[in-house]
């Protein structure tokens, strides 16, 4: 895979100057292509969650880690690695939060879950599958959000009152999207 | 084709074990949150600590005179002080760990604590 999923760009240095107009051409694999196609389809379930009202802030079903779940089953770790990343850069900017607190909050989570689904991967498939790996990764997801909240955000003992309420949240979406992700891929046979 | 034939044996596995886990945390983090002494300070140094499980009143001495601390039922109030405007008295009873009644004027406060202190906006 190739550096970048962009597809084509055309640069133009220096609006007055003709001469030094250039065109930056980046040759993309079909893979890229892939990757790009199943991260809009991320982007497309985290904006429908936006729309989602939650009663807690943090407390979201994370339907776009679904996504993430059946790259990683049908082709990898690399490439769910690429495709979560660039939902949460690519999210970030559609949403106007990047490099706001709730960006970080949503990189480290998926950074941690990433980490996660990367040993998680290797259980034997026969006995663990995407419901596994989806509830594993929630709590990783969480317990990456709740360590930047508590080492940058709010350095206060005060928000362990609240994890009982993320760790619930987690279990129970985890273990949807899991059954999501994994229906999903029985009837794409 | 129902829903529950996609959760291998595994996976029941780590449902059960991480709704243990679950469980456990809601377990330690949400109890424990009643308090068992009240730690009472006068002129910023400390007074007395008492155990909440007796009930009694306590005198404690200020610059404006003397504030009287009752306990009783596991709870803690001021019951009467010399403070002009009286703020900590009608706070009333104190039963959670990390509760603070402050009689600025007699520079008194009666402060719960639980088995291990937790931190709030005031002593962070």
């Amino acid at each position: 895979m190739t550096a970048s999923t962009t597809e084509q760009q055309e640069g133009g240095s220096g609006k007055g100057e003709g001469q030094n107009r250039s065109t930056i051409l980046l040759h993309t694999t079909a893979e890229d292509h892939h990757v790009a196609r199943m991260a809009a389809v991320a982007l497309g379930l985290t904006i429908l969650e936006g729309a989602i009202p939650s009663p807690l802030p943090g407390v979201k079903p994370g339907l776009a880690n679904i996504v993430t779940l059946i790259v990683l089953a049908r082709y990898g770790w690399r490439m769910a690695v690429w495709v979560s990343l660039l939902r949460v850069f690519a999210g970030s900017l559609m949403f106007g939060n990047f490099l706001t607190p709730g960006f970080f909050l949503g990189l480290s989570g998926a950074l941690l879950s990433l980490l996660v689904l990367g040993i998680a991967q290797h259980l034997p498939s026969r006995w663990f599958g995407p419901v596994s790996h989806s509830i594993y990764a929630a709590f990783a997801h969480i317990a990456g959000q709740m360590t930047v909240v508590y080492l940058w955000l709010i350095p206060n003992a005060g928000i362990a009152y609240l994890i009982p309420i993320f760790a619930t949240a987690a279990l129970v979406f985890g273990t949807v999207n899991g059954l999501i992700a994994a229906r999903f891929m029985e009837e794409a046979k | 084709m129902t829903v529950l034939q996609h959760i291998k044996p595994g996976d029941w596995l780590t449902l059960v074990l991480c709704s243990i886990g679950v469980v456990w945390l809601m377990l330690t983090l949400w109890t424990g949150e009643l308090a068992d002494k009240a730690v009472i300070r006068s002129g910023g140094k400390l007074f007395r600590e008492v155990s909440l499980s007796r009930n009694q009143t306590i005198e404690v001495p200020g610059p404006l005179g003397i504030s009287v601390i009752a306990i009783q039922d596991r709870k803690a109030r001021i019951a009467s002080d010399p403070s002009p405007r009286q703020y900590c008295v009608r706070q009333g009873w104190l039963q959670q760990a990390g509760e603070i009644a402050l009689c600025l004027p007699n520079q008194v406060s009666v402060e719960l604590v639980g088995n291990h202190k937790r931190y709030d906006s005031l002593n962070y």
